[in-house]
């Protein structure tokens, strides 16, 4: 118990101390040591659930099964490097002159109170939390969205503020409808809403009102995650923002609004028998897939690529949930852990690279091995690990999907590896020549911080020839949970 | 039918045909104390009908005869519009051969004839007249529909002295469908009228008349019967407005003579309240531009329909 | 006939035409100031009828509940877009809406197709309240199409706001309201949400000096 206090004070008492001393010359080093405690936390919590296993705390009020163990552990480890890159990063941002003092403040405020809301959604037991604090995440990035206070980051928070508003408030419907028909099995006191009370009642739940507050609750939620055609804002976002946060909304964010789906597809699937779920996450999946990959082509923003090449990622991730079966949701949950880790790794590098050419602009970046190959190095060895090239993590999660939807979804195969060809095409044809292409550009004198990409490439690397047991073991219980 | 019946039956078109100028009266009475001036006498409608009664009538050479039978067949439609709207008792014998629906046909009647005799004799006021009644009556005659339909689904009849009796006699409860409806009514009955915010009575002025417009040509007895069938026609939606939404106090039956008898002061009461709104909104608002009345019976029809849905959903 | 339904039920049948009322009301309201104030009593026909729910059934968390209403959404909200029109002066901002008829109209069919979709929970609702969810889901979508038919700043957030009022409604109808620890944190949200925006708005307006949305469809798909 006191782990999880920690996990979720830490990044709490530092968005305030942050909020206080944000703008001093040390704040940087005060977040990344706050983001360090909190991974430290998290693996501490990590280990004793390897040791007592899961665990149900504070009043029922939070618990820690399987399914979100790793994902705490994933956001509080990448939320740490994301700190470490964006140390450098913000400084150099501010002597360009793009950022005051008091939004660096904002920006370090924010950032700690952004990993508080997330690991708040992931922990909680309580459906109406859950809803809470994903709300509160939209809040807490909204502003740094629109850090830069330029016409388009204005632009791409107000879509992002309107567009996330409207769709959450979709999902606090679906989570009424949930409550209303756990209230009728569980009572009106508190438990009704309480992820793990439902979880054991749920073959008891009313069908009709489920199948609706799920319709509502995807809705909803996918807006978050990004499933096409809610996706509008998410281009814009990540593009408009600075480079950590755009690091964080595709590595993290969308993980837990995908989380909180997949929770509410397993209360529905356990009420509801005629696979709607299943038919709807695998419609939105693939729709997402497709389109993303279509529009990934006609990108001439870097982050932007990115941010479509997330989308498409995302609806991988929610095709293979919504296939659903131990093989498909174990795949689910590493791609989730691969591509987080990857996505990442790439904003680190892409940012980098944009801020040394002082552009964003695909045609106008090249030559990056000729200016600095490790960042060179560094965007290509994560655009190919993102595309899916063995020996990579992301290789082993696509493979097990498609073999798996090859057997129980022959007939959106086709779509899945047209959309795959497609996206690897369009990637690698502009990522390679901003790699190697040629430069006038002089190599610049300062090295960048790419310890967290290589890091994270290592991980994914990692995560491709050999997964830890207890990872493996947790992917197949939450596998099984999920169903 | 019994002679008692008949007797009610007759008392009440009297009642109508007879106060309905003093209806009209008060309420000018009220907007000119509302307007700080001095009112003229209460009992003026009297005098001007009267006077133009005695009158000879002038008409103009190109009149066909539907300009001449259209105030009768006008004011006949107004008396048999008053024949069915219950207002001291229910006990109406001639109410069971029309209902509400056949009630709004006589107004729609009564418009058709005004207008046409408007076009008759070819003025550019007349012309213009009309065609202004035709699009205020086009848009006003749905909401009253829909408001009538909202008190028939709540009473299950769409006879009005079955809805009085319905509604009179119920527990006292709150109907939110029927708040809507009096909203939506009054201002359909605004728009009816002729009253300010949709046009004035008071006014002669071409660019903003409405009904005034179409009678200009009419003179004498014609006017006379056309001004006492516009006060009729107040008087009308009056006692329909006191039967859906206040009724209590209206007789039922037409035997319980006290009772009937017991009503005329309730009446007397609730026409002169309703006769001080009236003069109160038409004092309070400004006269909207002709253009502007579809949003406003626009409105009245989105009430009068939100009050149906709400009714069936709410089962109130 | 009403007769068979306890007074408060009575009442709060009222409360909900009101809403939606209102609702209707928001939908064709040209002026910022008028639209302030309707919200501010949306937000009172909310409290009032939550506080009615909870003395009809006597679930005292719903005075709570309606106390949260009440300070947030009838004092505190309005008196901050009150201000946040004042000091962006704004203040007589008419709206040029073209056609307020045809949105009445789909309005009134978005009224039917949420009275339909609500018929067959409300059915296996066991309080008195449930008719009223059809309402409640059709507030919410006539301030979804609030939103959609705004080209300003200011009135889209109310209509968002205005959302979320219905969704309150919902959850009292259904349910009899969420569990407080959820409510109070929906009303947090909903505050710094506010708050948030109003930064927002002076940083649209430095940077186009109006707060049209027009401004803000530059980004696209392919670019």
């Amino acid at each position: 118990m006191i782990e999880i206090l920690l996990v979720l004070g830490i990044p709490l008492a530092g968005g305030i101390v942050l909020a206080l001393i944000g703008e001093r010359g040390h704040a940087p080093t005060v977040n990344v040591a706050t983001s360090l405690l909190t991974f430290l936390a998290s693996l501490a919590l990590t280990a004793r659930v390897i040791r007592d296993g899961p665990l149900l705390v504070l009043d029922q009020q939070f618990f820690v099964d399987p399914f979100n163990v790793f994902l705490v552990a994933l956001t509080a480890f990448v939320g740490f490097t994301t700190s470490i890159f964006s140390r450098p990063y913000m400084r150099i941002e501010h002597e360009h002159g793009k950022l005051t003092p008091a939004r660096l403040r904002l920006y370090h405020s924010m950032y700690q109170l952004f990993n508080f809301t997330m690991l708040v959604a992931l922990l909680t037991n309580n459906m109406g939390i859950l809803w809470v604090a994903m709300e509160a995440a939209t809040l807490t990035t909204v502003l740094l969205v629109s850090l830069y206070r330029t016409p388009a980051s204005l632009e791409a928070a107000w879509k992002y503020f309107i567009l996330c508003g409207v769709g959450i408030a979709q999902a606090l419907f679906g989570t009424i409808l949930l409550y209303f028909a756990a209230e009728k099995l569980l009572g009106a006191e508190g438990g009704a809403l309480l992820w793990t009370e439902l979880n054991a009642v749920k073959g008891g739940l009313e069908p009709t009102v489920l199948s609706l507050a799920f319709v509502f609750l995807l809705v909803g939620y996918g807006t978050k995650v990004g499933l096409v055609p809610l996706h509008n804002w998410l281009p814009d976002a990540h593009a408009e923002g600075p480079t950590p946060v755009s690091a964080v909304l595709s590595g993290l964010l969308l993980n837990v609004a995908l989380y909180a789906v997949v929770r509410c597809k397993v209360l529905v699937e356990g009420a509801v028998h005629n696979g709607m779920a299943k038919m709807l996450m695998m419609g939105f999946g693939l729709l997402s897939v497709v389109v993303a990959a279509f529009l990934l082509s006609r990108q001439k923003d870097i982050k932007r690529l990115f941010a479509y090449s997330s989308i498409e990622h995302m609806g991988i991730i929610t095709f293979a949930f919504g296939m659903g079966g131990p093989i498909a949701s174990y795949a689910g949950l590493l791609h989730m852990t691969v591509h987080s880790l990857t996505k990442s790794a790439i904003f680190f590098a892409v940012g980098h690279a944009a801020q040394k050419t002082g552009t964003q602009l695909i045609d106008s970046i090249r030559g990056l091995v000729t200016i600095s190959p490790s960042i060179g190095w560094g965007l290509a060895i994560g655009t190919l690990a993102i595309l899916g090239m063995p020996p990579f993590g992301v290789f082993a999660s696509e493979f097990l999907i498609l073999t798996t939807a090859m057997r129980e979804q022959p007939w959106a195969t086709p779509f899945l590896l047209l959309a795959l060809g497609i996206a690897f095409a369009a990637v690698f044809s502009k990522v390679q020549p901003m790699v190697f292409g040629e430069t006038t550009a002089r190599r610049l004198p300062h090295r960048p911080a790419m310890f967290p990409v290589f890091v994270h490439l290592a991980l994914v690397l990692m995560l491709g020839l050999w997964t830890p047991p207890f990872l493996a073991d947790w992917y197949r219980q939450a596998a099984r949970l999920i169903g | 039918m019994t002679a008692s019946a008949f007797l009610s039956q007759l008392l009440q078109l009297g009642v109508a045909l007879l106060l309905a100028p003093l209806l009209a009266g008060w309420v000018s009475q009220c907007r000119a104390w509302l307007q700080n001036k001095s009112a003229p006498s209460l009992l003026l409608p009297y005098r001007t009908i009267h006077k133009l009664f005695i009158k000879d009538a002038v008409v103009a050479h190109n009149a066909s005869p539907i300009f001449r039978v259209a105030p009768y067949i006008v004011f006949g439609a107004m008396c048999c519009a008053a024949a069915i709207v219950p207002s001291l008792s229910t006990g109406l014998p001639f109410a069971q051969a029309a209902d509400t629906i056949a009630l709004v046909g006589l107004f729609a009647l009564a418009r058709v004839f005004i207008a046409l005799a408007a076009m008759d004799i070819g003025t550019a006021f007349g012309s213009l007249g009309a065609r202004r009644e035709m699009f205020v009556g086009f848009l006003a005659e749905p909401a009253l529909l829909m408001v009538l339909f909202t008190a028939s689904l709540i009473s299950g009849s769409t006879s009005l002295p079955t809805i009085v009796d319905s509604l009179a006699h119920r527990d006292l409860a709150i109907y939110p469908s029927l708040a809507f409806a009096g909203v939506a009514f009054t201002m359909v009955s605004l728009a009816e009228n002729a009253r300010i915010p949709v046009d004035n009575p008071a006014t002669h002025l071409e660019l903003t008349m409405i009904h005034e417009a179409m009678i200009l040509e009419y003179s004498a007895r014609h006017l006379a019967l056309i001004e006492w069938a516009s006060a009729l026609k107040l008087f009308n939606y009056s006692c329909i407005g006191i039967a859906i939404f206040v009724p209590f106090g209206i007789a039922a039956g037409s035997d319980d003579w006290a009772a009937i008898l017991g009503a005329a002061p309730a009446l007397a009461a609730k026409l002169a309240i309703g006769g001080f709104v009236l003069a109160l909104i038409e004092t309070l608002s400004a006269k909207m531009r002709i253009f502007r009345a579809p949003e406003f019976l626009g409105t009245a029809f989105l009430l009068a329909v939100l009050a149906m849905l709400v009714h069936l959903l709410l089962g109130t | 006939m009403a007769a068979g339904i306890p007074f408060y039920a009575q009442l709060i049948n009222l409360f909900a035409a009101v809403l939606l009322l209102i609702s209707f009301a928001m939908l064709a309201q040209r002026r910022v100031l008028s639209l302030i104030d309707l919200f501010a009593a949306q937000g009172l026909a909310l409290a009032l009828s939550t506080a009615v729910v909870g003395w009809g059934t006597g679930q005292s968390h719903l005075y709570w509940s309606a106390g949260v209403t009440l300070t947030l959404k009838v004092f505190l909200l309005p008196f901050l877009l009150y201000r946040l029109i004042r000091r962006l002066d704004v203040k007589w901002d008419v709206e040029p809406l073209i056609n307020i008829p045809t949105t009445m109209l789909v309005g009134i069919v978005l009224v039917v197709f949420a009275f339909n979709l609500a018929a067959p929970i409300s059915n296996l609702s066991s309080t008195v309240t449930r008719s009223t969810l059809g309402i409640a889901i059709a507030s919410v979508m006539l301030s979804f199409l609030m939103m959609i038919t705004r080209r300003k700043a200011i009135p889209q957030v109310i209509g968002f706001l205005a959302m979320e009022n219905g969704l309150f409604f919902a959850a009292t109808s259904a349910t009899y309201g969420m569990p407080m620890v959820v409510e109070l944190g929906i009303a947090l949200d909903v505050l710094v949400g506010m708050l948030i925006l109003g930064v927002f708005f002076f940083q649209i307006r430095e940077q186009f000096d109006s707060l049209d949305l027009k401004h803000l469809e530059q980004l696209r798909e392919d670019e």
